[in-house]
């Protein structure tokens, strides 16, 4: 199994605002990219935050070598079941997923 | 051109002063820095206040201000006191008299202030002129009500009336990050999809650069786009740092929604001018037929008092989650049988999951768990009156009928520690205005010695 963070160079996921939650995957290079552009669906990623995959945005940046989400916060910023206020830690869920 | 300086991502971070000297140097026609975000969470919209020290506040302003008066430009500040509330304005604009008075200045200051009437919005709601953006919280004539503060992001018209007043120091409320970086390029005729995507890229300083902690960069806004130059000694600014700046935190990284239109990058070109300087030009400003501008607002929902307890025993790190679910259900039936009240206990378990909760699947436990007690409920008297009854659960409750009495560790005495109020963010919307200053208030106040 080899896990996300083992080919992308970078995870960072940030709020978008307070209502919304984006994670960068920044690949490196075009081999990573197409490697992870190809390798995780959406609909994996969704189920990761238990979420209809219709709520989630996707962004396949080749330009960049960057592939994009972004999604509803999975509670609003700084609501009495938010855990993290700056929402980078979700980055974690997507490090350890397979590709 | 117009030379656009951004000493820094935010008013007291920091920045490098070798940088912002470097920069003062090449005389821009103005300086421009944010003074917040909502990224710190609803507590200081809630209550009006700064997330940084007034000292640290202080030292960094009387900094800008001197290289202002260096300069002799004007000097802006958006986002005033980390949320733009009126308050926070206030408390910036007494500031900057106390330098003032210090250092014997005369200035003309204008104060723009983005603070909204709750039953002003009430109005408007009632006559459709609020309307939700994506993922928006449902809002009613109450919750707009309860709203302890609401303000309106001001955008490029709002700064470029309050720069019209021939103003020495411009402190606004709430402003969208770029309308303080696009306001002086967009009246002096520059590119619209420059001074935008320009702006957006200059809003956190140096992150677009390869020396982030460097802060200070320098924007020049033309008829065709703009070109980013970093101040700091070691710091370059690379196609890929430019580009890769529309991603952070931003939902789309191709359009940028500002009061009065979009900034589309989709056909923007970024070149690289030598290794430390970037070229960006085609970037496209549509213009919207409705004038909005977005709110933000948040309301007190309730008082919290935490407890922390920290369990080291190896047979109650490997039993913790019954051990916690035993505690939440006799502590809660004890609590409303002797205050009643609406309350809510939650035992969140650090080293266990307590950062992702039930998002995440594949934690590995530790040789010991902090069990962080949280009660949340209506007064400050309730909560508190319900974390001292979880406190005796947290030092000695047991895992079994059947055997001696444990005791836990708690690092502080007494154990609870009030959070007081709790806010939440209510409002994700935006308002429809006839005229962009409708609903800003904007003042000017000479200073003299």
């Amino acid at each position: 199994m080899t896990r996300l963070t083992d080919v992308a160079t970078k995870i960072r996921s940030k709020n978008a605002g307070p209502f919304w939650l984006t994670v960068d995957i920044f690949c490196g290079d075009a081999d990573a990219y197409a490697r992870i552009s190809a390798g995780i669906s959406s609909a994996q990623v969704a189920d990761l935050f238990q979420i209809n995959q219709a709520s989630l945005k996707r962004f396949d940046l080749a330009d960049l070598h960057v592939v994009k989400f972004s999604l509803p916060r999975p509670c609003v910023q700084g609501t009495a079941a938010d855990r993290d206020m700056h929402g980078a830690s979700f980055a974690n869920l997507l490090a350890e997923m397979d590709v | 051109m117009v030379k656009v300086l951004i000493p820094s991502g935010a008013l007291g971070l920091g920045y490098d002063r070798e940088a912002l000297a470097r920069g003062i140097a090449l005389q821009p026609d103005i300086i421009a820095i944010d003074g917040g975000s909502t990224d710190s969470g609803p507590h200081y919209l809630g209550t009006g206040t700064s997330k940084y020290s007034r000292s640290s506040t202080k030292a960094e302003w009387r900094e800008l201000m001197a290289a202002r008066a260096q300069a002799g430009v004007p000097l802006i500040i958006g986002t005033a006191g980390t949320c733009g509330a009126d308050d926070a304005v206030d408390w910036l604009v007494e500031i900057t008299r106390e330098i003032a008075s210090e250092t014997g200045e005369t200035l003309r200051l204008a104060i723009l202030k983005s603070g909204q009437d709750n039953q002003a919005m009430i109005a408007a709601l009632g006559e459709g002129r609020i309307t939700p953006l994506p993922a928006a919280p449902d809002i009613s004539d109450a919750i707009l009500a309860d709203c302890t503060n609401i303000v309106a992001l001001a955008g490029a018209e709002q700064i470029q009336a309050a720069l019209d007043t021939g103003a020495d120091i411009v402190i606004a409320g709430r402003t969208t990050d770029t309308a303080i970086i696009s306001a002086l390029p967009l009246a002096r005729g520059c590119h619209a999809g420059g001074a935008w995507h320009g702006a957006k890229i200059g809003e956190c300083g140096a992150l677009a650069t390869t020396s982030p902690n460097s802060g200070t960069i320098m924007i020049d806004f033309d008829a065709d786009g703009f070109t980013m130059t970093p101040m700091g000694s070691q710091a370059r600014a690379t196609p890929h740092t430019v580009s890769a700046h529309m991603l952070y935190e931003n939902s789309d990284p191709h359009i940028l929604f500002e009061p009065g239109g979009h900034l589309d990058v989709r056909g923007s070109t970024y070149t690289a001018i030598d290794d430390r300087q970037v070229r960006v030009t085609g970037s496209k400003w549509v213009p919207s037929d409705r004038y909005t501008v977005k709110l933000e607002g948040a309301r007190l929902v309730g008082y919290q008092t935490v407890s922390l307890a920290l369990v080291r025993d190896a047979r109650y790190v490997a039993n913790i989650r019954t051990w916690c679910d035993d505690i939440m259900e006799k502590c809660t039936a004890k609590a409303k049988a002797r205050v009643g009240g609406t309350f809510d206990i939650e035992l969140r378990l650090i080293g266990v999951d307590a950062t992702l909760g039930a998002l995440d699947t594949s934690h590995v436990a530790g040789t010991e768990v902090g069990v962080m007690g949280i009660v949340t409920a209506q007064t400050e008297a309730l909560s508190r009156e319900v974390a001292k009854m979880l406190n005796p659960y947290l030092l000695h409750h047991p895992l079994t009928e059947q055997e001696e009495m444990p005791t836990f560790a708690f690092p502080f005495s007494p154990p609870e520690m009030s959070r007081g109020a709790i806010h939440e963010f209510c409002l994700n919307h935006v308002l429809e205005i006839d005229n962009p200053m409708n609903v800003f208030r904007l003042t000017v106040e000479d200073i003299t010695p």
